[in-house]
C-alpha cells in the first residue's frame, strides 16, 4: 500500500509539475476566470448586480455546463495523447508502476486543476454573503455538482485522449460527447424532443444526461443518485482509459 | 538473467513475432539484429513488459514478468529507440522523478541520480529544460534513466540512433563497460556495433530468430571466412589452377578473376594441407608465377547480414531458413562455417 500510494504521489506530482512549469494551468486558470466574471456579471448574461437578490444560481452557476464542456477537454486532452504522440507511455508503463496506479495519477492531476480553478472563484461567496443573506448550503452544494460535473468530463476526456495521439481531434471527440451530454437533458432540447420522441425513450434520454443531475445540485439538493450517477461515470472513464491503454 | 521463451506478437494478420527465445546470463551483451520489420522492437516490448505477448514467457531474474510485472520491470533498465522525455521538465528534475518511481529515497536517490549524470556525461545540462537539448543529449538523458536505478538488466533499442561519430564511441564504450556487470539486448542495424560491443548475436528476419550465436559464428557462415585470396601474373594464367589442384588436392579452388595475363584464385581449406604457405612459395617461384596480392578474408558481417535477410541474394549461400533447422536440429554436427 506504501509503495501503492508512492508511485501514485510520484505520477501526480509529475503531471502537475508538467501543468505548471509550461502556461497550460496559467492561461486555464486566468481565462476561465476572466470568461467566468464576464458570464456572471455581464449586463446581457449573468446580470449579478442587477438581479436584485443574493444568489449565485442563476448569475454564475448556470454557465458551468457550458464552460466546463469547452476547458475541460482543454485540461483532459493531454492526458494521454500527449504520452502517446511522445512515446513516453512506452517509457511510463515499462517502470515498476501499474496501468491503473498511472491512470488514476494523471487524472487526479487533472481534477486537481479543476478543483483549483473553482476555488479561485470562491471569493464570490464573500461578495454575495456581504450583499445580502443567500443560501450557503445551496451555494456549497451547487459548487459539489459543479465539481463532479467536471470531474465527469474530465474522465470522459480521458477517455478521446487515450483513443488518439491527436491532441485537436481529442479535444473535438470530448467536446461533442460532453455537449451531446448537456442537450440531451437540457429543457428546452427536450422540449422540442418531447414532440418526436416517445415518453420513455425521452425520460431515458434525460437519465442519462449530465444536466438534470447538476441542475439538482445546483437548486442545492444533494441526493444520493446523482451523486452515484457521476461516480459512475467517473468511474466508467478510468476503466476504459485502462482498457484502452492496455490493449495499445 | 532473462529467459523468453516462444514469444508470440500478432497484430491482426500481421504476425510481427512468431516464436522467438532468447536466453541471457550476467555479462552477455546480445546484439539483436534484423532488417526493419523483423520484429526486434515487438520482441524487445514484451521483454520490457510493455507489451503483452499472445504466448510465450519471459523470466528476468528468475522473475516471471506475466506473473509479477512489476517486480520484474524493477530488475530492468529499457532505452526505447525514440528516447522519449517529457519535454518539459529539467534533466535533474526528469532524473529524480524517474529515480522516485524507481523507489530511490533521500541519500540513495542523489546517489543514483548523480552517478547516472556523470556516467553519461550530463553534468552541463542538469538545469536545462529537455526540449532545449540536442539529439544527442536527449538521448543520453534516455539513456541515464534506463541505468539510473543500476538494473541488472538492460534493453536498448537502437542506442547510437541519430548520435554523431564521437557520441557513438561514448556510448558503446559506457555499453560495452556496463556488459561486464549486467546482461544487455542491444537493437540494432548498424553492424559496426555487433563488433564494438556485443558479445553474442541474434539475428531476426519475418519475426523469428534465424541465427544465435557469437559474432565469429555469424562471420562463419559467409563462404569467404578464413579464404585465402591469391592474385597471381603469369604467362598463361589458365594453366594455374589445374597446377594448384594438382599439388595442393585437400584444398578447395575457386576462381575469382581470370584475365589474360592474371588469374585470382579463392582458396579454401588450405590449412588441411601440410605446410601449405611453404609448398605454395616453392610452387610460385618454381613455376615462375609472381604473387601481386595475397589475403586471408575473415568475412564480412554485413553480406553476411543481406545475403541471410535476403535469402534470394546469393544462391550459392545457405538460405537463412536452413541454418535455423541446422542450429535446431541436434542430429547435425558441425559448425555453421561448414554448412
Amino acid at each position: 500500500m506504501t509503495t501503492w500510494l508512492h508511485n501514485f504521489k510520484c505520477l501526480a506530482k509529475r503531471e502537475l509539475y508538467s501543468y505548471f512549469c509550461s502556461p497550460i494551468a496559467y492561461i486555464f486558470l486566468v481565462m476561465f476566470l476572466i470568461i467566468i466574471g464576464i458570464f456572471t456579471f455581464g449586463d446581457s448574461l449573468g446580470n449579478f448586480y442587477k438581479l436584485g437578490y443574493a444568489d449565485l444560481e442563476l448569475p454564475f452557476f448556470t454557465w458551468h455546463p457550458w464552460l466546463f464542456m469547452i476547458f475541460v477537454p482543454a485540461i483532459g486532452m493531454r492526458l494521454w495523447s500527449e504520452e502517446l504522440s511522445k512515446g513516453t507511455l512506452e517509457l511510463l508503463l515499462t517502470m515498476p508502476i501499474n496501468i491503473k496506479q498511472a491512470v488514476l495519477a494523471k487524472y487526479f492531476a487533472g481534477a486537481f486543476m479543476l478543483f483549483l480553478v473553482l476555488f479561485f472563484t470562491t471569493p464570490l461567496i464573500w461578495t454575495v454573503n456581504f450583499l445580502g443573506e443567500p443560501d450557503n448550503g445551496k451555494i456549497l452544494s451547487a459548487y459539489l455538482g459543479s465539481f463532479l460535473m467536471a470531474a465527469a468530463f474530465l474522465s470522459i476526456s480521458s477517455v478521446c485522449s487515450a483513443l488518439t495521439e491527436n491532441q485537436v481531434s481529442s479535444f473535438i471527440l470530448t467536446l461533442v460527447i460532453c455537449l451531446l451530454m448537456i442537450l440531451s437533458g437540457f429543457p428546452p432540447i427536450l422540449h422540442i424532443l418531447r414532440e418526436y420522441v416517445p415518453i420513455q425513450l425521452l425520460n431515458l434520454i434525460e437519465q442519462v444526461s449530465i444536466y438534470p443531475h447538476y441542475a439538482n445540485f445546483q437548486k442545492g439538493i444533494v441526493s444520493l443518485y446523482d451523486c452515484f450517477y457521476f461516480l459512475a461515470v467517473i468511474i466508467w472513464g478510468l476503466l476504459t482509459t485502462q482498457h484502452i491503454l492496455r490493449k495499445k | 538473467m532473462l529467459k523468453a521463451r516462444h514469444l508470440v506478437k500478432e497484430f491482426g494478420t500481421i504476425k510481427a513475432v512468431m516464436g522467438v527465445s532468447l536466453d541471457l546470463e550476467k555479462g552477455d551483451v546480445l546484439g539483436l539484429l534484423g532488417p526493419n520489420g523483423a520484429g526486434k522492437s515487438t520482441t524487445m516490448k514484451m521483454i520490457t513488459g510493455y507489451l503483452e505477448a499472445d504466448s510465450g514467457e519471459v523470466e528476468i531474474n528468475g522473475i516471471n514478468i506475466e506473473e509479477d510485472p512489476i517486480g520484474a520491470k524493477r530488475n530492468l533498465g529499457y532505452l526505447p529507440e525514440t528516447a522519449p522525455l517529457y519535454d518539459e521538465m529539467r534533466v535533474i528534475d526528469f532524473l529524480n522523478f524517474i529515480a522516485e518511481v524507481r523507489g530511490l529515497k533521500g541519500h540513495q536517490k542523489r546517489k543514483h541520480v548523480n552517478r547516472a549524470i556523470e556516467m553519461c556525461f550530463l553534468n552541463q545540462v542538469t538545469r536545462q529544460s529537455i526540449y532545449t537539448l540536442s539529439k544527442g543529449y536527449r538521448h543520453r538523458t534516455c539513456f541515464a534513466q534506463a541505468i539510473l536505478h543500476d538494473p541488472a538488466m538492460l534493453i536498448l533499442d537502437e542506442p547510437t540512433d541519430g548520435l554523431d561519430p564521437n557520441q557513438k564511441h561514448e556510448m558503446r564504450n559506457m555499453i560495452k563497460e556496463m556488459g561486464r556487470e549486467k546482461a544487455i539486448i542491444v537493437s540494432t542495424h548498424i553492424l559496426e556495433e555487433v563488433d564494438a560491443v556485443c558479445s553474442r548475436v541474434a539475428l531476426m528476419n519475418y519475426g523469428q530468430v534465424i541465427f544465435n550465436g557469437t559474432p565469429e559464428d555469424l562471420r562463419a557462415v559467409s563462404p569467404d571466412h578464413k579464404a585465402l585470396f591469391v592474385q597471381l601474373t603469369a604467362q598463361n594464367p589458365h594453366e594455374i589452377l589445374l597446377s594448384l589442384k594438382e599439388n595442393f588436392p585437400k584444398a578447395k579452388f575457386l576462381v575469382d578473376e581470370l584475365e589474360s595475363n592474371y588469374i585470382r584464385v579463392k582458396v579454401h581449406h588450405h590449412k588441411k594441407e601440410l605446410n601449405f604457405n611453404d609448398r605454395f612459395f616453392s610452387l610460385c617461384k618454381d613455376k615462375q608465377w609472381r604473387i601481386d596480392n595475397l589475403e586471408t578474408k575473415e568475412g564480412r558481417l554485413d553480406e553476411v547480414f543481406r545475403t541471410l535477410t535476403m535469402p534470394n541474394s546469393r544462391t550459392d549461400w545457405p538460405t537463412a531458413s536452413l541454418i535455423w533447422n541446422k542450429r535446431n536440429d541436434p542430429t547435425v554436427t558441425g559448425d555453421l562455417g561448414k554448412l
